[in-house]
């Protein structure tokens, strides 16, 4: 039954996109440049959607992975009982806010602070979106690292200090590669997370469907063009058949990372013994 | 003479230390920073908006005015409406998985597909809902639509939950029953379940805190921008409160009235959904500390 919901979800998703490959080939879909869905010779080319969602979410992983990872690492190692005991649910806590909200707080907040500040035309770009998203991320890596950090069992230090190496030296040579596998998987999850945001990159990335110049020019992910785009699509029309390309393209994308987390996750449990 | 290399050595190895520690404090500090400053925004600018007229009034003079209370009633609407069609299928299915289901390969490849699911992108199940349930089975965009849509986006929680939730219910207390003579499936239902219900439960708030803040899969699904009438019926099109914040800023042509207002719904949103999950971490938190076995 649940196998068949997935199944279904999945078909549904491919037997809509489909026919644009079929018109406009799927090479041509995912490499050429010209997205011009309503033009009067339209043209499919998401090559620009993709390097948009490339720089967005590589950005935001350039910010979220120094602080998540090292918020992780200060938590289970550095922080003391109470602080850990108040701090990680309040990470959690945040992990849940909506990303509207986070979008809203782009828009308004960030958005002209960052315009100001760089003297830019816009503040809605690909830097904004970067900085915000990986804000957003920041607690699911944390919070998925700290885990793997704690997991890691107290006989490892013990051995390290007993050796006369210090905290960083422990920290660095025993516990970091000991749950190395946790924490890329934590990584790849915030990475998931932060290709498929919708609505964060749809308020803050400035919609343009052209390859950035620069990291201040606005983008135009394959999620918000989605999000932007169907509510004018004519049911059945190629642009209809287009954006459901796109969900595929996302699809596969999300699939092949959560594989990888799988089977990340498989070798952790087998290497500590369960 | 001899001690000095040595000596040196080791302020090198302190400072080196010294260095990375703070760096990871700095790291924390950052990042708290970040998130501290984006809460206080969000509550101190919506919080100027916030009234008891805010909250029971519906929007006035084209969204520049009155409240929000539509938007109020089309998330509780719409999030209840999906629990009602998630919860039951969801538990189901992990009573089956775990009590049930023996080859290990089938039961693989349902638990791969349905983490995989968990991951896919909510615009995704936003278009999934678009194609099947607004079109093909033609409920139009309505409430039904978007609960079912933030329905299936929501099971892989309540089923990883569920699952794990019965799993923690010791093999003795199983093993208990049966030996009184309990067939299985009153093991299940008058053992295992209530054992595993506070769990249950958990993961069944964490995934409402989810289904009341998507935005995306009820897009082209259930919300609407203005409606004047009230919900009445599942086959209604609702306001929602994530998609007014999201319409609020994109759409309309009074931008200084309308951003405060945007902030006022995302204090209200934040308020339901960081309850929902601090209800959630504290039932949590007391299960792990009054766990019998």
């Amino acid at each position: 039954m649940l196998g068949n919901l997935s199944v279904w979800h999945i078909v549904s998703i491919f037997k809509e996109g489909y026919p644009i490959f079929k018109i406009f080939g799927v090479i041509k879909f995912l490499f050429t440049r010209g997205w011009f869905p309503t033009h009067e010779e339209p043209s499919f080319g998401i090559l620009a959607l993709i390097v948009g969602s490339i720089v967005v979410t590589v950005g935001s992983l350039i910010v979220a992975i120094p602080l998540g990872v090292g918020s992780a690492i200060f938590l289970s190692e550095i922080a003391g009982f109470k602080t850990r005991e108040f701090l990680k649910p309040f990470i959690e806590l945040l992990a849940g806010i909506p990303s509207v909200i986070y979008g809203l707080f782009g828009m308004a907040f960030l958005a002209p602070f960052i315009m100001r500040l760089f003297n830019l035309p816009t503040g809605l770009n690909a830097f904004t979106t970067s900085i915000i998203l990986g804000i957003m991320v920041v607690p699911i890596i944390s919070s998925i690292s700290e885990d793997a950090i704690s997991s890691i069992p107290k006989e490892l230090r013990e051995a390290s200090y007993a050796l006369g190496a210090n905290k960083w030296e422990t920290i660095y040579r025993v516990v970091l590669p000991a749950a190395k596998s946790g924490i890329i998987a934590s990584i790849i999850l915030g990475f998931g997370r932060a290709v498929g945001e919708t609505m964060l990159v749809l308020m803050v990335a400035g919609g343009s469907a052209i390859i950035p110049k620069s990291i201040f020019s606005p983008v135009r992910p394959m999620t918000s063009a989605i999000a932007a785009e169907m509510g004018e699509a004519v049911v059945g029309s190629d642009h209809y058949h287009a954006l459901f390309g796109i969900a595929i393209v996302l699809f596969i994308i999300t699939f092949l990372s959560n594989l990888i987390t799988e089977s990340v996750k498989r070798k952790v449990m087998k290497s500590i013994g369960l | 003479m001899t001690s000095n290399p040595n000596k040196a050595r080791g302020i090198k190895r302190r400072i080196n230390q010294g260095f990375w520690l703070a760096l990871l404090r700095l790291a924390i500090l950052i990042s708290l920073l970040f998130l501290v400053v984006f809460l206080v925004m969000i509550f101190a600018k919506g919080g100027k908006v916030l009234s008891l007229s805010f909250l029971l009034q519906a929007p006035k003079e084209g969204m520049t005015a009155g409240g929000i209370f539509p938007a109020i009633l089309g998330t509780l609407c719409l999030t209840i409406l999906t629990l009602i069609l998630a919860l039951p299928l969801g538990v189901f299915a992990a009573i089956y998985l775990s009590e049930y289901a023996k080859t290990s390969h089938f039961v693989n490849i349902i638990r791969t597909a349905i983490n995989t699911l968990a991951g896919v992108p909510s615009i995704v199940f936003g278009l999934f809902g678009l194609a099947v349930f607004v079109n093909m089975f033609k409920f139009g965009v309505s409430m039904l639509s978007g609960s079912l849509t933030l329905a299936i986006l929501i099971l892989p929680i309540i089923i990883n939950a569920s699952e794990e939730a019965i799993k923690t219910v010791p093999d003795s207390f199983r093993e208990a029953a049966y030996a009184l003579g309990a067939t299985k499936r009153q093991t299940i239902t008058k053992i295992v379940f209530p054992a595993a219900l506070p769990n249950i439960l958990t993961g069944a708030i964490i995934s409402v805190g989810r289904a009341a803040g998507e935005t995306a899969p009820i897009l082209f699904t259930a919300a609407t921008f203005y409606t004047r009438k009230l919900p009445t019926s599942v086959m209604d099109e609702v306001m929602a409160l994530p998609y007014h914040i999201y319409a609020l800023m994109t759409e309309g042509t009074a931008p200084k009235q309308q951003v405060p207002i945007a902030y006022g719904t995302s204090v209200v949103l934040l308020l339901l959904v960081l309850s929902v999950n601090l209800i959630a971490i504290i039932i949590r938190y007391r299960m792990r500390k009054r766990k019998k076995w």
